[in-house]
């Protein structure tokens, strides 16, 4: 896969003296979903407000499909949409209006089809006459969504799309972001919650401070930094863990009718036939077995601590 | 390589913006000059001597289309531009690919419709009150244009700078409407003490009021080539002052 968005030694500073990016490198691949990972004022909105022209670069480069964001701004910017992070919308214009103005701003002929095409795809088309001031939020996040995809960009960036959004459209927004990847678009997220990107990304990238902690592969990252638990219900409660079991680091929860046993996935013995055979040799009767992986919140808290 | 479609969306954006409400656009230019000829022209008019020979009805025809062009110039480009940066919709201007030069085309080319064609309504009105015949109707209505233009983009310059609405509403009450009050909407620089009139010289808006008033009636407080040397140079400077702001990202990209 070839990249599409270069980024090196990136570094922004504000007006205010403000470090939001330090000397920040990384690569986004052609036709993936890339979720950039991190908690509030890391950074995110930063490097994304960069790469779409509403920010000055400080010092660094970045390209686009190969374009200079700086000197080739219109090549680079007429492949790119975004969804902000807030709700920026003029209250008095209908959806139609609002779209039509974006796709001219962008450069394009205006277009009934496609527009039609895009409003209906975000259940937008009814309300295409409607003044934005009398939308829900979830509807303005779909305008907001429609102004971004209204020249058709290659590129989309979405920042922060599901604060406060309801789990209709969030189902919504997702099957359009596995859509668009499909017809060849690549999309880069922004997200403090890790379940998301866990839910929809290819690659996660881990940034915190300004900096870039990793890039890897969802799975990859999961693999390498995972620590799987094998959960044991009980059929009768216990008082306190049997030392056959305790000695092999086996903890007791929810009330004593629960066992607990974490491993890590990159080891090569994993231990659970001890466990099992511990089980067996003092009696103990379970009604079911399954384990569980750690969460991306978990490695990224190893991975902020490591720092 | 111009973006035009670029130019064309923001025209027609801001161009809605004004069918939306056509009392604020339209009427309250229109109520607010009609108020003036009742007041001025016919009220006090009766009991003024013609100036240059011009009945005053006819005479502060000029002078009341300047000062509403002004003004309402000033008041469109400054909103047009200010709100979008109020509302932080301005992040599409800036993500999109359209150069500074067309982002000015569509706001200040919109602002200026507006104004110069509430100008030709109120044109249309006068009409209506006194007996008028244009001498330069050609210049006239060329001169109407490019003083809508040049406001409008001291307007966007204005919008560009302003941090809020009390900015936004300050300088046009405290510095362009006294300076166009005083430029000689309503009367001739001559009929002012000596003093007075050398002061008058130091004010851009006289230059253009002047200018504008020859085209009605052939007479003006300085020759006609000076009024439109000074509207080319102001316009020159409003549009070196914003390609400046836009150069250093000033108040709009951080
Ligand atoms: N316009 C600005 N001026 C000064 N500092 C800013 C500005 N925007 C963001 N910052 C600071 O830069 C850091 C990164 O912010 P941001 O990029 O918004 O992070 P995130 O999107 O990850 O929450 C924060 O410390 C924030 O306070
Ligand atoms: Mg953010």
């Amino acid at each position: 896969m070839s990249a599409v968005v270069q980024i090196k030694n990136l570094t922004k500073r504000y007006g205010d003296g403000k470090l939001a990016l330090k000397d920040l490198s990384v690569e986004f691949m052609r036709g993936e979903i890339i979720a950039l990972l991190g908690p509030n004022g890391a950074g995110k909105t930063s490097l994304i407000s960069i790469i779409c022209g509403l920010t000055t670069i400080s010092d660094g480069r970045v390209t686009v499909d190969g374009f200079d964001i700086q000197l080739d701004y219109r090549e680079a910017r007429s492949l790119i949409g975004l969804v902000p992070q807030e709700l920026t919308l003029e209250p008095f214009e209908t959806v139609m209006g609002t779209v039509s103005l974006s796709r001219g701003l962008f450069g394009q002929a205006p277009n009934n089809d496609y527009v039609e095409g895009l409003l209906s795809r975000l259940s937008l088309w009814e309300k295409r006459d409607s003044p934005i001031r009398e939308l829900s939020g979830g509807m303005k996040r779909r305008v907001l969504i429609a102004k971004a995809l209204s020249h058709a960009p290659k590129i989309l960036f979405l920042d922060e799309p599901t604060a406060g959004v309801d789990v209709d459209l969030r189902r919504d927004m997702w099957r359009l972001v596995k859509d668009l990847q499909a017809e060849g678009v690549t999309v880069i997220l922004t997200t403090h919650y890790i379940e998301e990107a866990e839910e929809i990304a290819d690659r996660v990238a881990v940034i915190n401070e300004g900096q870039i902690l990793l890039v890897e592969d969802k799975h990859v990252l999961m693999n390498r930094l995972g620590k799987k638990e094998l959960l044991i219900e009980l059929s009768d409660s216990l008082i306190e863990v049997p030392q056959g079991l305790a000695s092999l680091g086996v903890r007791l929860q929810n009330d004593g009718r629960q066992l607990s046993y974490s491993y890590d996935m990159a080891t090569e013995k994993s231990g659970i036939p001890e466990v099992l055979g511990a089980l067996k040799a003092e009696g103990i009767g379970f009604s079911d077995v399954h384990t569980e992986q750690s969460s991306l919140e978990d490695i990224f808290i190893e991975l902020v601590a490591e720092r | 390589m111009i973006n035009f479609y670029a130019i064309k969306a923001i025209y027609r954006f801001e161009m809605s913006r004004t069918y939306r409400t056509p009392l604020q656009s339209f009427a309250s230019p229109v109520i607010s000059t009609v108020l003036y000829f009742v007041v001025f022209g016919s009220a006090i008019g009766n009991r003024m001597t013609p100036i240059d020979g011009i009945s005053y009805g006819a005479f502060i025809v000029p002078g009341l289309i300047m000062l509403t062009v002004m003004t309402q110039s000033v008041a469109n480009a400054s909103f047009g531009i200010y709100f979008p940066k109020f509302l932080g919709t301005i992040y599409e201007h800036l993500s999109a690919p359209i150069s500074s030069f067309e982002m000015v085309i569509g706001y200040v080319g919109a602002a200026a419709t507006k104004s110069a064609g509430v100008g030709c309504i109120i044109l249309a009105v006068s009409f209506l009150f006194v007996p008028l015949e244009i001498e330069h109707p050609l210049l006239m209505i060329g001169f109407l244009f490019a003083t809508a233009l040049c406001f409008s983009l001291l307007g966007f310059i204005l919008g560009l700078w302003a941090k809020d609405f009390e900015q936004l509403n300050v300088v046009p009450t405290l510095i362009i409407t006294p300076l166009v009050f005083l430029g000689g909407s309503f009367y001739s620089i001559d009929m002012l003490p000596s003093l007075w009139q050398t002061v008058s010289l130091f004010n851009p808006a006289m230059y253009v009021i002047s200018g504008f008033r020859w085209a009605f009636f052939g007479v003006s407080d300085v020759s006609i080539a000076i009024s439109l040397l000074s509207l080319a140079i102001f316009a020159m400077i409003f549009f070196a002052i914003i390609w400046r702001i836009f150069a250093t990202g000033y108040r709009l990209r951080q």
